[in-house]
């Protein structure tokens, strides 16, 4: 990742504002940019609401010109519940960190996939409590070093990272499952198709839909900034591996 | 017609449309009535799968404008408390009902135990009738105030079968909820935002936390000056007022006939909002007696704001106690005429 060069410098048309706080190499602006892509394309964009939970992304909710709830830590799936029943034509998306959703909000994940709630949630999984300062999650892949695993996760010591669309791809409720990423702009692209996938479904009304993005956060990572994307290469997705997991036959 | 039944019709009455619980006794009653009945109301209820789910799906469908509610007993209002106090400061219309197995839910309703400069509206009913009228007006001070209210019922009511027929009441007016997500604002540059941090979008910033926040106390300030509701019985020349709130107040006001048949001057005060406590009628209620005697079930929680209020905090006697049924659904056996008559006797004469 020596040779950068800048190919383009533009804002989704639904960010009111380009000017988020996060650190530089953060993989959750590069993320967030393909949904809003896809929000705008579908042209759904004034039928959306956002759920979002508390890490680092919320602050491109409070940037982006979409309806937004802030909720709870970890209980966004269940506070989109509740919008997607009173406003079953909206489009729901629900906006979590992998401490949000998998270490905070688990249960909350699960069972509204259980209830095939016609909702999309979006999981920005970089494996560390990011807004925390790089701090241990449920998704920490093993021999991931935060600050609270110095020596890196350990199973003897800190058990096994839990993959959530692995266990979303066994529920009845659940009508499509992927795991993307964006540290390459190939796996940009490929990520974007998933999310444009999962609301295709959800406006034609099919169960749980689901979207794991894997994303750099070289800050909670304690590696150089350029180093980023090869660091999740090697360890996040090398753990979880990228692709379709459940989708509806054609 | 069973007392949770007559609460699920007051409230469908009232406008609700979305509701979610768990089942807990003595709640159980109200959440099977809800899902039988919510959804030929066109509204919905879900049998959600923890009172945390429950309690925050509440919020979202209160965050589109529907009236929206929840409920268990206090156990399982002791899970909600995060929720209800994010309702509290993000300010969305939210009513709770606590069907408690006792009386020992007083400072959890009175006091929360979320976080943050906030309090809850409560109405305590005294029996199934004033239930179905404080349904109605909770929903009606949860869009009128922007904010989470509490119901404090208990077995009694949620169990007591009376012959009565919930009708919508009229209360009013309530604001227009332009605060309302439906998604229709997307992609306009004035998309809305609801967060406790108040902090806004960049086109349509908001006033931030620290006055947000003073702006949330402010209103409760306010609430408090003007919501405080109670009963009082005899008090002007009484030389002992009793004071209980809930449906245990219908053994005060039996023993106060009793002993006032008897020509003992004995009077009853009954807060029926727990928060805002009517503090300033208790003082005058209390401004003339030699006994304020607090009859609640429980350690003495009430007390406490007995205690703040009275015109003589020296003249306050605790008379109640822990007392539940051994199904620990209930209140137990203190939870009887003759010996509360036997207590208030006792005062009367040490007050002699």
């Amino acid at each position: 990742m020596t040779d950068m060069r800048l190919i383009a410098a533009s804002s989704p048309a639904l960010m009111q504002s380009p000017d988020h706080e996060l650190c530089p190499g953060c993989g959750h602006p590069v993320a967030w940019r393909q949904v809003l892509e896809v929000i705008e394309e579908l042209g759904v964009a004034d039928r959306t609401i956002i759920v979002v939970g508390h890490g680092c992304y919320t602050q491109m909710m409070r940037l982006s010109d979409l309806d937004s709830l802030q909720c709870l830590h970890g209980r966004g799936p269940a506070v989109a519940t509740g919008v997607k029943r009173m406003l079953p034509d909206a489009v729901v998306i629900t906006l979590s960190g992998d401490g949000d959703m998998v270490s905070e909000g688990l249960a909350e994940v699960l069972h509204a996939a259980g209830r095939a709630e016609r909702i999309t949630s979006l999981l920005f999984n970089n494996g560390v409590f990011g807004d925390t300062g790089g701090h241990m999650t449920a998704a920490t892949v093993v021999g991931q070093r935060t600050k609270t695993s110095l020596s890196g996760r350990d199973p003897e010591v800190h058990g096994y990272p839990i993959d959530v669309p692995k266990l979303l791809t066994g529920m009845d409720g659940a009508a499509y499952v992927a795991r993307g990423a964006v540290n390459t702009a190939g796996m940009a692209a490929r990520t974007k198709k998933m999310v444009r996938r999962a609301l295709e479904l959800q406006l034609a009304g099919a169960g749980f839909t689901f979207v794991e993005v894997l994303t750099m956060c070289p800050t909670g990572w304690f590696v150089a900034t350029p180093a980023g994307p090869d660091y999740l290469e090697g360890s996040m997705m090398a753990t979880y591996g990228i692709g379709e997991l459940k989708r509806p036959e054609p | 017609m069973q007392g949770s039944e007559a609460i699920a019709d007051a409230a469908i009455a009232a406008g609700c449309r979305f509701f979610a619980g768990y089942p807990m006794l003595p709640f159980t009653e109200l959440l099977e009535h809800m899902s039988r009945k919510l959804p030929a109301a066109g509204g919905v209820c879900i049998n959600a799968d923890t009172e945390i789910e429950a309690v925050n799906m509440a919020l979202g469908a209160a965050a589109t404008g529907a009236r929206a509610a929840t409920g268990s007993c206090g156990q399982g209002i002791a899970l909600m408390q995060e929720a209800i106090a994010e309702a509290a400061l993000n300010e969305l219309p939210l009513v709770v009902f606590n069907m408690a197995r006792g009386q020992q839910d007083y400072f959890q309703a009175t006091r929360g135990g979320g976080w943050g400069d906030y309090r809850t509206i409560t109405y305590a009913p005294k029996d199934v009738p004033e239930a179905i009228d404080h349904t109605q007006r909770l929903f009606h001070l949860a869009d009128v105030h922007r904010a989470p209210v509490l119901m404090y019922g208990d077995y009694v009511i949620a169990h007591t079968h009376v012959g009565v027929e919930p009708v919508t009441t009229d209360l009013g007016p309530v604001p227009a909820k332009d605060w309302a997500l439906d998604g229709s604002m997307g992609g306009t540059g004035r998309a809305r935002e609801i967060w406790t941090w108040a902090r806004g979008k960049p086109n349509t910033p908001g006033v931030g936390p620290d006055q947000h926040w003073k702006d949330v106390a402010a209103k409760f300030a306010a609430i408090e000056e003007s919501e405080a509701r109670w009963e009082q019985r005899l008090v002007e020349d009484a030389e002992v007022v009793v004071v209980s709130f809930g449906t245990t107040a219908t053994v005060v006001d039996y023993v106060v006939d009793e002993l006032r048949a008897d020509g003992r001057r004995v009077g009853s005060f009954r807060p029926v909002t727990l928060w805002p406590f009517p503090g300033s009628a208790l003082e005058a209620a209390t401004r003339a007696c030699r006994r304020i005697l607090v009859y609640e079930l429980n350690a003495g929680q009430m007390l406490d704001d007995v205690r703040i209020h009275a015109a003589d905090r020296r003249a306050i006697r605790f008379i109640g106690g822990v007392s539940q049924d051994s199904s620990g659904m209930r209140q137990g056996d203190l939870l009887d005429a003759a010996e509360l008559r036997t207590r208030v006797l006792h005062a009367l004469e040490e007050a002699a």
